[in-house]
């Protein structure tokens, strides 16, 4: 994914909380996703506005971790979610 | 030493409802039991909403609307508002036939999350044959952009079998063409009418290796574009597939009439009697039940299961498999090459081979007539 692109959480897909087992999950037909703690900071960033860049920025600010590596955790995780198709940009 | 506590009770993840049995298709391998309710028997919308506010509360995310034909009810619109007010992912499961452009408007108003249509063959004569409807494929084709002008996600389900396998790689093409976003390929599973029809469905080995090698490729070329859901089928397994997750591990179901099955296949085994939602409370059927307990863990299992390593990997199988094939549902699924009845399938995979292909096409019951 483009450092400009705008990514999305796919036609349906569904961020909620799951109170019954205390954790967020992702949810689709047939599939359900549970994001660690810091795929969920990133989705949570997901509104098809926000580029890829602006969200690197946004965690660079909140986490002690250089902005490089950020990026690229931050991509590869987006890669892997637009290519289970629960992404989409 | 101390006694090892028991393992807590799961909560349940999904619920099928079935709303209706009702359907104008009438596909030889209708996963519906041969017992078909009746139309006087359905549960209210009302009565279906407090089902959904139950599972909610047991911890269900994933609620699927299914039949039948669930748009054969009037007020599918009212029953998917009560999903949406329960806080369900709402998964409408349909034929596609029934359902004109501002009948779909309606549901995804009233909170429609995800639409899975159902197709019988890329090929319309095929299709329409299969699913014993003239000029069906052809609405299911103008219901799939209905979908698309709803802007209501969308999976193609194909069951596939002797007769359309090899035309696997045109559905994986209708599915791009209808925008679809996933495609489930789903074998046909053998109980209820699909055992009546075994001999004209099972698809031979060669078919099957073509399959997955169409799969393969396919999942390569289309990655990011289309998800495809394919599993092989019981019939060339070596090992069984956890059925539902485990027998009340992860999933119920209820009958268009109420009653709570562990497996919508449920009803086809004898000696029990299911609890119904409008004599008890979901919570009360899923954990304290002889329906769900039956099967439920390890305790019931007979050998080969109860020493094997993968006794809470697969759970044993299928029991409507079980019983399917061997006569007892307390048995190990004969997909397991360690079950004493392995040899069944393919005993059953030659007689297909040389058997003919008409169909027994499911029916509704029929009033007596008078005398």
């Amino acid at each position: 994914m483009s450092p400009d692109a705008a990514p999305r959480l796919a036609r349906g897909m569904r961020l909620r909380e799951d109170p019954a087992r205390a954790r967020w999950v992702v949810m689709g037909p047939e599939r359900l996703f549970v994001p660690d703690e810091i795929a969920l900071e990133i989705l949570r960033l997901l509104d098809g506005a926000r580029s890829v860049d602006a969200i690197v920025d946004d965690l660079a600010a909140r986490y002690a971790a250089p902005r490089e590596a950020i990026a690229t955790d931050v991509t590869v995780m987006l890669d892997d979610l637009q290519a289970k198709g629960v992404v989409t940009a | 030493m101390t006694p090892t506590p028991p393992a807590p009770l799961p909560a349940p993840l999904g619920l099928l409802a079935e709303l209706t049995h009702r359907c104008p298709l009438r596909c030889p391998y209708c996963s519906n039991p041969v017992e078909l309710s009746r139309a006087s028997a359905e549960l209210g919308a009302d009565e279906w909403g407090r089902v959904f506010r139950e599972a909610a509360a047991l911890g269900v995310l994933q609620l699927h609307l299914s039949g039948g034909e669930p748009a054969a009810r009037r007020d599918l619109p009212e029953i998917t508002a009560h999903a949406a007010a329960a806080g369900l992912y709402s998964n409408l499961i349909t034929s596609g036939v029934l359902l004109d452009a501002p009948r779909l408007k309606a549901l995804a108003a009233a909170g429609l999350d995800h639409v899975q249509l159902s197709v019988q063959d890329a090929e319309p004569g095929s299709a329409d044959r299969i699913g014993g409807l003239p000029g069906g494929h052809a609405r299911k084709m103008a219901f799939a952009e209905a979908v698309h002008a709803a802007d209501l996600p969308l999976t193609l389900n194909a069951v596939v079998h002797r007769q359309n396998l090899d035309r696997l790689p045109d559905l994986i093409e209708l599915a791009l063409t209808l925008g679809a976003g996933r495609i489930e390929v789903a074998h046909v599973q053998y109980y209820g009418w699909a055992l009546r029809n075994r001999d004209a469905l099972l698809p031979s080995r060669a078919q099957l290796d073509a399959a997955t090698a169409t799969v393969t490729e396919a999942r390569a070329r289309l990655r990011g574009r289309l998800v495809i859901d394919y599993v092989v089928p019981d019939y060339y397994a070596r090992l069984p597939k956890a059925c539902m997750g485990g027998w009340g591990r992860s999933f119920l179901a209820v009958s268009p009439a109420g009653r709570v099955l562990p497996c919508h296949a449920a009803e086809s085994l004898p000696g029990f009697d299911f609890p119904n939602v409008r004599d008890r409370s979901l919570a009360e059927i899923w954990t304290r039940s002889d329906a769900f307990e039956r099967f439920r863990g390890t305790d019931w299992m007979p050998e080969p299961c109860r020493g094997c390593d993968r006794r809470e990997i697969d759970w044993g199988g299928c029991r409507c498999q079980a019983f399917a094939l061997t006569g007892d549902a307390a048995n190990t699924d004969p997909a397991c090459a360690l079950s004493p009845h392995h040899h069944l399938l393919d005993l059953a995979v030659q007689d297909a081979a040389v058997a003919d292909a008409d169909f027994t096409y499911r029916e509704m019951p029929r009033l007596p007539s008078p005398v």
